[in-house]
């Protein structure tokens, strides 16, 4: 009797110390997230981190495939061709110990629709959400929705009595300043529990112990640093000393160097995000440019001369150094509409280019201020540089301000800037999601990140369309025609797509993910 | 005229300052290095081979060129290589140079101005003014200065319109480092003018009836110079320095006004990637003015102040 409970205690201790000796993985990249609030910023860092900690109804896994997570089943009304039903998962519970069931998913997202929402584009063809039971839910749409579930994978579940509890009911108001209990605070389902955060410095997550996937994934990675590291070659120090595991920006200069540091290796894949200019071509006259009285941008010729000026090959061999795909079309290759027709990169014409200024009656050129982020996308202040020198070449004189992201991208959302750079990333893999946020008129449902002040409604109209249109080739069809007046209108200047390049230890084991969004549950982490 | 000239400079040549500066290699090494960049500096629109400043005249396609060998894309070659963005290095650090020295000579004025004023102030009046100024002074001795001059540069970044915060960044970063290194200045002055004030001639003065002002400006003044210009050519390689440490800090100069701090912050990024020459030339050129400019203030001092020796 002694003996086996001696046995016994054995076997429990060496359980507890195989639990304590966590193993954490040390994940940096160039920016923190922007807030905690799920619904406040549709932005790829600030939902990567929140992925580890909240889940939407479906999920893409690493590979981009969409996969069940808080939803078990999908499909469309038998019954009703409006409706998209959802079976949820029974027996979830949130980190605080709450149950899990349709309330929250009704709730979160009445509030993924409301006006201070980033996510409101996504939901815009919803006219009602119900549950139905207290494990089913429904979405009904104005007109048959086809690629609706698509639209959910970054849509996150809150708990709707810790919102209450905590004044959390309201999206934070991210571009006004605000700052609210669920912007700093997390309660989530999701395989990782939020322990401290300090923004811009420090996140630390740990294992949830009663996730309903404990099973079903790895989950070998038990606790997670989160650190931010701007500089590049501090981030890439880091992860040679091996302070870090993860990073998920490594340098292009430094690829060589860290594949050929011994216990480092370098993972290489396409993303799935198109880099590009927006212009404001709607105004009558432009605040940050020397033309009195008139708008340059407005003019088409222009913005024609300005993408003819781009040299996107010199930017992929010397900014990027071979890690970039040039590109003609605001679109990554992997959405539904990209042909490689639209892709085609346009010439750079120097002549051609000053040409058409001078044919716009700005053959003296002008100045004009470009935003760029510093801490967004691969090299973005060194794009910008490069841009510079190159619109000086046709007499553009261009005033470059660096910025912080979380300083950046409220100018596109504020509509104060005139010239901006952006990244568009594609989580729903289909031309619609560009449309509804970057081509349809800023309004309230739809274009909250077109800060070009373009707006035409007659192609409003079909893009709205494109929401309820069944016929799917009849959808390829508008999806097609949209593109091709986006392109003659010449309403972006795209640059390339980026390549990924995750840096991490050998222990590290994991695929790139094309939309750059790690998530930590399918992570292995060997000895 | 030409005989008048040559015995000033043959006076000069003979006196003690002269004399000592022939008797110190150090010091001529120190100038003869100082000259030459400041020369550099000033002459850099006539002798850098392009002007990095102008993005027309940049190709990108010779970014990361060799030092000395041609670049593989275009075939062009650079003394200094190129950095990211295809400018010449040797010509950036030329220009890098102007920035960070109008910048340096800049401050150290309004540093001299603002400590000599409240120095001659604070010495001559006493009392609670006095007291009052020193006891800021002292304050603000307990904070390093890079600290003081990034408060006070933050402040002001804050309250620039953001389209005039290019142009307004080279004025703030003076006022900044000018402010956090005054207090050297009002120190010594304070200190001297404490001891000239009870001398016999400003005694003399004040029973001539002038002014207050006046006294401190025609009398009292030229006799604390001395010590003031020593304290000016220290603080010129510490403003440098200065300057340098807030631009690589992201703080400084503009991005499309490089001083030599701002490229060094460009080149630090290419370190791990071999790219070697874009950090060492600069950095290299801001060591050797820094130095050359303290080792003169140091033989100044020496050869101004003979108790010292």
């Amino acid at each position: 009797m002694k003996m086996k409970s001696l046995l016994l205690a054995a076997v429990v201790l060496a359980g507890t110390t195989a639990l304590v000796s966590a193993q954490t993985l040390n994940w940096a990249r160039a920016g923190d997230a922007l807030t905690l609030d799920p619904h406040a910023q549709n932005e790829g860092p600030t939902s990567a981190l929140i992925h580890q900690i909240m889940e939407p109804l479906l999920i893409r896994d690493m590979t981009g495939a969409p996969v069940p997570a808080l939803a078990t089943e999908w499909g469309p009304s038998e019954s009703d061709p409006n409706v998209w039903w959802f079976k949820l998962r029974e027996g979830v519970k949130f980190h605080d110990g709450a149950e899990f069931d349709s309330e929250d998913v009704v709730f979160s997202f009445n509030r993924a629709m409301s006006a201070d929402s980033d996510y409101k584009e996504l939901l815009a063809s919803v006219t009602e959400v119900r549950a139905d039971g207290k494990y089913g839910f429904e979405i009904v749409t104005d007109g048959p929705n086809p690629i609706m579930p698509s639209n959910l994978t970054n849509l996150f579940i809150m708990d709707k009595d810790w919102a209450e509890a905590n004044n959390a009911v309201k999206v934070q108001d991210y571009e006004g300043g605000e700052d609210t209990f669920a912007s700093r605070n997390a309660n989530g389902t999701g395989p990782y529990m939020l322990v401290s955060r300090e923004t811009d410095a420090k996140t630390v997550l740990t294992i949830n112990e009663d996730y309903w996937g404990m099973g079903e994934f790895p989950m070998q990675v038990k606790e997670i640093v989160y650190t931010p590291i701007q500089n590049q070659a501090t981030r890439v120090a880091a992860l040679l000393s091996g302070e870090v595991d993860f990073i998920q920006d490594v340098p292009v200069q430094d690829l060589a160097r860290v594949n050929d540091t011994d216990g480092l290796k370098v993972i290489t894949a396409p993303q799935n995000r198109v880099i590009f200019f927006g212009m404001n071509q709607g105004d009558a006259d432009l605040e940050s440019d020397n033309i009195e009285g008139a708008n340059p941008l407005a003019d088409l010729r222009v913005r024609q001369a300005m993408n003819m000026a781009i040299n996107r090959e010199a930017i992929k061999q010397v900014v990027m150094r071979g890690q970039s795909i040039p590109a003609g079309v605001a679109m990554p290759p992997f959405v539904n509409g990209w042909t490689a027709e639209l892709d085609q990169v346009p010439p750079n014409d120097i002549d051609a280019a000053k040409a058409l200024m001078a044919d716009a009656g700005y053959g003296d050129g002008f100045s004009i201020r470009l935003n760029c982020p510093n801490d967004r996308y691969i090299n973005d202040e060194a794009i910008c540089q490069a841009a510079v020198g190159m619109l000086a070449q046709i007499g553009i004189t261009v005033q470059l301000d660096a910025l912080p992201k979380a300083q950046h991208f409220p100018l596109i959302n504020n509509l104060e800037t005139d010239f901006y750079m952006l990244g568009w990333g594609v989580p729903t893999y289909d031309s619609e999601y560009i449309f509804n946020f970057l081509v349809h008129s800023k309004g309230e449902k739809y274009g909250s990140w077109n800060g070009t002040r373009f707006s035409d409604p007659d192609l409003d109209v079909t893009i709205e369309a494109l929401a309820s249109e069944t016929d799917l080739d009849k959808r390829n069809q508008m999806i097609a025609d949209i593109w091709a007046v986006v392109q003659a209108e010449q309403l972006y200047i795209p640059i390339h797509h980026q390549v990924l390049n995750w840096g991490m230890a050998d222990k590290v084991g994991t695929v790139v993910a094309p939309d750059d969004t790690p998530k930590f549950k399918y992570f292995e982490l060997g000895m | 005229m030409a005989n008048a000239l040559g015995e000033t400079f043959s006076r000069a040549w003979k006196s003690d300052f002269m004399w000592s500066f022939r008797r110190t290699p150090v010091a001529i090494i120190s100038f003869i290095v100082a000259l030459t960049l400041i020369l550099g500096a000033v002459l850099a629109p006539m002798i850098a081979p392009h002007n990095p400043f102008d993005p027309a005249t940049l190709n990108l396609m010779n970014g990361f060129s060799v030092p000395m060998e041609p670049n593989q894309f275009t075939g062009e070659t650079f003394w200094l290589g190129t950095d990211d963005q295809g400018r010449d290095v040797f010509s950036t650090i030329l220009f890098g140079m102007r920035v960070s020295l109008f910048v340096g000579f800049a401050a150290v004025a309004f540093a001299m101005t603002l400590g000599v004023t409240l120095g001659l102030i604070a010495g001559y009046v006493g009392g609670w003014i006095g007291a009052l100024i020193m006891r800021i002074a002292d304050v603000q001795l307990t904070f390093p200065g890079i600290l003081v001059a990034m408060l006070i540069f933050g402040i002001a970044k804050g309250f620039t319109p953001i389209d005039q915060r290019d142009e307004m960044a080279i004025w703030v970063l003076i006022i900044a480092i000018g402010l956090s290194e005054w207090v050297q200045f009002a120190r010594v002055v304070r200190g001297a003018t404490m001891v000239e004030k009870n001398k016999e001639y400003v005694q003399a003065a004040r029973l001539n009836g002038r002014s207050s002002a006046g006294i401190m400006l025609r009398h009292i003044l030229p006799n604390v110079l001395g010590p003031v210009l020593v304290i000016a050519t220290i603080s010129l390689a510490l403003a440098i320095i200065a300057e340098a440490t807030l631009s690589f800090l992201g703080v400084g100069a503009p991005p499309t006004q490089p001083s030599l701090g701002t490229l060094i912050r460009i080149g630090q990024g290419f370190l791990f990637s071999g790219e070697w020459w874009i950090i060492l030339f600069p950095s290299i050129t801001l060591l050797a003015l820094a130095l050359s400019v303290n080792l003169l203030g140091d033989w100044l001092r020496d050869v101004l102040n003979p108790r010292l020796r």
